[in-house]
């Protein structure tokens, strides 16, 4: 048996053949929501189903496509919370104040409502456990930095590395405004237990009562003494709002990280 | 205007391409540099997305869609590498 023969029967449906189909192929479906819950007090969790999807890897998204009355549509990227074959799809989205999209997802959408989804998108932002196929990462300690609801893919990421039981060292730095907007924080608290997992959060605005350190952004020196060293070799993956991820990248690479080494997915705003 | 990554833009490309095209590795006509197009920056406006280099801000490709079609053109890039596996 030929070494191609051997990788192609060896993987998982969706995910065979070379890397032009390292992650399943994107396509469009229509998703229908099966649940939907208040995640912050600015943001909502919703859970679609999907029944032609063909899974995802972790630090994927979507596009959702919002088509009015007259026709006219709109269309958003949204950070996939899930990973793995499941045809249930698991979103949290903020809601931006000026949104076309963001405020009928958050607000309007009930169970049982449709919307259409194109995906699973991009292959460059994702991670996958020590011996899955195309794991491009294989045997290098994680390190995530998610600002906001820039932790959505990061979750994803965490959630995915935990329940293979991957023993590669994961961490991340949460940068948050208050204990209010943590998104997956149960989820997350329940990783944090794990040996191989590593929670450092930041309030950005208001801390917790007895919370050792005052309320402030991510500086230069916070990241150096949370994040993985450079000499570790850590890929770092940066996920937020523009100004977060290019202070967050630039530091990165004063602190000694290959810039090779950090994928960064910025979604605009502030 | 606020850029994002080419990670972005992941949608679009998949009107185009039957792969997913942000790992595909670019060299850029301005600086000679080389990088997955996931790492190229990503300015759009209602008239569509310019990518450009995120060493040298040169444009690599341009992407327009409307109802019913949908264009892009690679006026900055010499060269496309795509993993086979």
């Amino acid at each position: 048996m030929s070494d191609a023969t051997a990788t192609t029967s060896s993987s998982p449906a969706g995910y065979a053949g070379s890397a032009l189909a390292a992650v399943p192929r994107a396509g469009w479906h229509v998703g229908t929501v099966a649940a939907v819950r208040r995640e912050t007090p600015n943001a909502a969790r919703l859970e679609l189903e999907v029944e032609t999807w063909p899974g995802n890897a972790a630090g994927q998204h979507l596009d959702v496509r919002l088509t009015a009355p007259d026709g006219y549509t709109a269309t958003r990227s949204y950070s996939i919370a899930s990973s793995g074959p499941s045809t249930r799809v698991v979103l949290a989205i903020d809601k931006l104040p000026d949104g076309e999209v963001s405020p009928f997802l958050v607000d309007e959408v009930r169970v049982g409502d449709q919307v259409e989804v194109h995906g699973p998108l991009g292959a460059f932002f994702v991670w996958r456990p020590d011996g899955a196929p195309h794991a491009s990462t294989r045997a290098r300690p994680v390190q995530l930095i998610g600002g906001g609801s820039g932790i959505v893919p990061l979750y994803a990421m965490a959630q995915a590395h935990h329940d293979a039981l991957d023993l590669t060292p994961f961490r991340m730095l949460y940068s948050v405004r208050t204990p209010d907007d943590l998104y997956f924080a149960d989820e997350l608290m329940a990783l944090e237990a794990s040996d191989a997992f590593r929670l450092d959060l930041v309030y950005t605005r208001r801390i917790p009562e007895g919370w050792p350190t005052p309320a402030g952004r991510v500086t230069r020196e916070g990241l150096a003494s949370a994040a993985l060293p450079a000499d570790e070799r850590p890929i770092v993956y940066v996920c937020g709002s523009t100004g977060f991820v290019e202070r967050v990248a630039s530091w990165l690479i004063e602190l000694g990280h290959d810039p090779r080494d950090i994928r960064t997915e910025r979604f605009g705003g502030l | 205007m606020q850029h994002v990554d080419g990670n972005a833009i992941a949608g679009p490309l998949a009107e185009f391409f039957a792969f997913d095209a942000t790992t595909a590795v670019a060299r850029c006509n301005g600086c000679g540099s080389v990088a997955e197009l996931a790492r190229a920056m990503v300015y759009t406006s209602p008239a569509g997305s310019v990518l450009r280099c995120a060493e040298c801000d040169q444009v690599l490709a341009t992407l327009v869609e409307s109802e019913d079609r949908a264009w892009i053109g690679f006026s900055g890039v010499s060269a496309i590498e795509v993993r086979r596996g």
